[in-house]
């Protein structure tokens, strides 16, 4: 097994480090890499954290107050509290530079902000996946 | 947590924006002097970016019957130290501020300064503590994106407190009033950001345990009874 697959960064910025020190200090950090990979979460308690996941937000949608009708459900907190400062005579003194034409376009908007990191964080998340499979 | 493009007085925006400044610099310098270090380090800063990227994009129903939105800005905290998320945060509402007319330029100083320095520091002293405690790492993470989100609603409230004081009741009143509207329907949320955060990190100690350790998030011997 390849001692020192990826060493730490003080290797490379130490100019030149006393070598039986800097091995010794280091040696964990040299076991580290050539561990091919991490603890595996347990599938089931993965599982249960999606499961937990849906039913906090299940529950959240169950237990809300029913909404009178001219309330609109699930109105965002952020628009609410403007709507409060409206109320009270507060007059914004400065308007968005590009105002979506429609909450269609708004939420795809929205969706596109989504796509776009969960693009990214796959990207990342599956290289660095990669990363360790091919060091094996 | 974004306060609406132009609700914000002239005077107070100022001030956000002189706060927040210091932080997002350095945080920028942070982002350039990590993302040189090594791919790995690179890949890292891309996820911890996307996943505050993706989280602020979804708006999700809470108990109150309102919806709100996470703000994922815990994990690159861990993962990188609080400064960097200032920037990255920075990015994300530029973002929402010039597409969406969600948040706003006017405000961005004072929403910078809620979702990217005081909840990414709020969940990021919490986390030191829980690990100095030895508490496990599934609770010490869950609990930082927890906060992280918590602390950055509760402060956005408090900014709009000091902008529009109550006229009866004052600063106070306003606070309450603000954080009634904010703060418990962010607590499922808070909740369900904490589990993600526990799925993301059981992933990355999996595949990226050495680079973890490198950035100081796994001791040694975490590393290496990984």
């Amino acid at each position: 097994m390849p001692e020192n697959l990826n060493p730490p960064a003080t290797h490379r910025s130490t100019v030149s480090p006393p070598p039986p020190a800097v091995t010794v200090q280091d040696a964990p950090a040299e076991r580290a890499p050539s561990a091919p990979t991490g603890p595996r979460m347990k599938p089931w308690v993965s599982l249960l954290l999606v499961l937990a996941l849906v039913a906090v937000f299940a529950f959240s949608v169950i237990l809300a107050p029913r909404t009178s009708d001219e309330g609109e459900a699930f109105a965002g907190t952020d628009s609410v509290v403007t709507q409060i400062l409206e109320d009270r005579g507060v007059e914004p003194w400065f308007e968005p530079v590009f105002t979506p034409g429609s909450g269609e376009i708004e939420s795809g908007l929205f969706a596109l902000q989504a796509a776009l990191g969960a693009g990214a964080l796959g990207f990342a998340l599956g290289n660095l996946r990669g990363r360790r499979v091919t060091q094996q | 947590m974004h306060i609406a493009e132009g609700f914000l007085p002239p005077v107070q925006a100022g001030i956000w924006f002189a706060v927040s400044a210091p932080f997002v610099i350095h945080g920028a310098r942070q982002v350039v002097r990590l993302s040189r270090e090594s791919t790995e380090t690179k890949l890292l800063l891309a996820a911890a970016g996307a996943f505050t990227f993706v989280l602020s994009a979804i708006k999700l129903p809470s108990v109150t019957g309102s919806s709100s939105h996470p703000t994922g800005a815990g994990a690159g905290a861990i993962l990188f130290k609080p400064p960097v998320m200032a920037f990255l945060c920075t990015l994300v509402l530029l973002f929402q501020a010039l597409l969406l007319a969600h948040g706003g330029l006017t405000t961005l100083g004072a929403n910078v300064f809620s979702m990217g320095v005081a909840g990414p520091w709020a969940g990021y002293g919490c986390y030191v503590l829980l690990r100095k405690v030895k508490a496990p790492w599934w609770a010490a993470v869950a609990v930082c994106m927890a906060i992280a989100d918590l602390a950055t609603y509760c402060v956005t409230a408090l900014q709009l407190a000091i902008a529009y004081p109550d006229p009866q009741t004052g600063l106070m009143g306003a606070a309450g009033k603000f954080l009634s509207v904010f703060a418990f329907t962010q607590i499922p949320l808070a909740i369900g950001e904490g589990i993600i955060g526990v799925l993301l990190f059981g992933f990355l100690r999996r595949v990226a345990a050495a680079d973890l350790f490198r950035l100081g998030v796994l001791s040694a011997k975490e590393a290496t009874h990984a």
